[in-house]
């Protein structure tokens, strides 16, 4: 059995580390609600934007930009949104594997695939993969900016236009809530929108300059909405899945600490009885 | 009263404005346009400048710097951007995201082992599978 002071400075140890899971798990659950708050703040301008490029589908432009072309799939693209940082419970593991699934589907049919990450997490993992990374982006901290992601984004845009790419795709983990985060594998491009619906009558905006400017223009924050929106989700998702798994970690240790000290209590009270029956026993000599 | 139409100001990081207004008047690519109830669709590129929202003798100014204006007889939309854009700015986060992963991607490219990816993932699930099991069997 060991020793007293083996057991103590073990406890002590657990102590520590429980103190920092503790500390972790408040944080996490402090910037989850900044997290959400900034997911519900987004949410507008991805619905307006939703609905005029809905409006587009079903105004007939003259122009018909790259983006509403469905192609043959040669080559396809993935953007993949992870955390920055770990000890956040399976939420990235999750994700990764969602992707490889669906990369694994798409290389058995002889599809070339193109990956650009976004989080050290996602970087890190398809680099051991040596997947074929051609653009990435990590630090993005806690306040995401929609101009950090536009370089990456931008990267796999012009690919597709160029028509190196013919489908894109975004993996996150979507939040559904504090306890539950789903990874998503969704389709960004091409847009396909329900052309089932036949319009009733025939129009088109007046474009300001001209149709193909304000389409690109349109589309190209289309999908970057789509991509920040993904990243602001993925965000809230970390957080939460991070205190989840912090507030186990703390658990555990409180239940280490028990298990030890009544290790402890049993082998001091063992120490003082040998002791006593030792003195009773020297005494009986005497 | 007078005809008012309903108008929206939102960025992707928040939403700014939504209202009724008589008139509103954005700074469009090829000079102001103002836009009044019932107007034509139109679609146009923004660039940096105020909008101005008239209701009444109340008017409301709000910069934007840069977006796209989306106008529906009954509906006007301002889908404002929070970030500078500019073709070159773009184009150089474009390059320096690339170079990332260049840099990253030095060590030697071999073929993706799809395989032993999967079997790594579901190694690292079935041991998070595990623990969460061990934790509640220890409640």
């Amino acid at each position: 059995m060991a020793s007293g002071k083996e057991i103590r400075n073990q406890i002590k140890s657990i102590k520590n580390t429980q103190k920092i899971t503790r500390a972790m798990e408040m944080v996490a659950a402090s910037k989850m609600r900044k997290a959400q708050v900034r997911m519900q703040k987004a949410r507008p301008y991805a619905e307006r934007i939703r609905s005029v490029v809905g409006h587009l589908h079903f105004a007939h432009p003259e122009y018909r930009h790259p983006f509403m072309f469905e192609r043959e799939a040669k080559r396809v693209g993935f953007i993949i949104v992870s955390s920055d940082r770990g000890l956040c419970g399976g939420l990235n593991t999750n994700a990764f594997k969602a992707s490889v699934n669906e990369m694994k589907a798409w290389h058995d049919r002889n599809v070339e695939i193109d990956v650009c990450t976004i989080g050290n997490k996602a970087a890190g993992f398809f680099r051991r993969l040596r997947a074929n990374i051609v653009s990435q982006t990590a630090h993005l901290g806690d306040e995401v900016k929609i101009e950090d992601l536009i370089g990456s984004v931008k990267v796999m845009l012009d690919k597709y236009v160029d028509g190196e790419l013919d489908r894109l795709f975004i993996v996150y983990n979507s939040f559904v809530n504090t306890m539950t985060q789903t990874p998503v594998v969704e389709p960004l491009l091409p847009l396909t929108g329900e052309e089932e619906e036949e319009t009733k009558h025939h129009w088109d905006y007046i474009y300001e300059p001209d149709a193909k400017k304000v389409i690109d223009e349109l589309l190209t924050r289309y999908i970057e909405t789509q991509v920040y929106h993904a990243v602001v989700e993925n965000l809230a998702s970390e957080q939460s899945s991070r205190m989840v798994a912090m507030k186990s970690a703390s658990d555990n240790a409180g239940n280490l600490i028990d298990d030890l000290t009544l290790r402890y209590n049993k082998a001091r009270q063992a120490a003082i009885t040998q002791e006593i029956s030792e003195i009773v026993g020297g005494a009986a000599a005497v | 009263m007078a005809l008012t139409v309903h108008v929206d100001i939102v960025s992707a990081e928040e939403e700014i404005f939504s209202g009724q207004a008589e008139m509103v008047i954005a700074p469009a690519m090829g000079g102001e346009v103002g836009v009044m109830p019932r107007h034509t669709p139109l679609l146009a590129p923004l660039k940096a400048g105020e909008v101005c929202i008239k209701n009444g003798d109340d008017t409301q100014y709000f910069f934007v710097s840069g977006g796209i204006l989306e106008v529906q007889p009954h509906v006007v939309t301002v889908l404002s951007d929070t970030a500078i854009r500019a073709k070159d700015l773009d184009e150089a986060q474009a390059l320096e995201a690339k170079q990332r992963a260049e840099r990253a991607m030095q060590d030697k490219k071999s073929e993706v082992d799809y395989a032993r990816a999967q079997a790594e993932l579901i190694e690292a699930v079935a041991r998070l599978r595990t623990i969460e099991k061990l934790r509640k069997k220890s409640k």
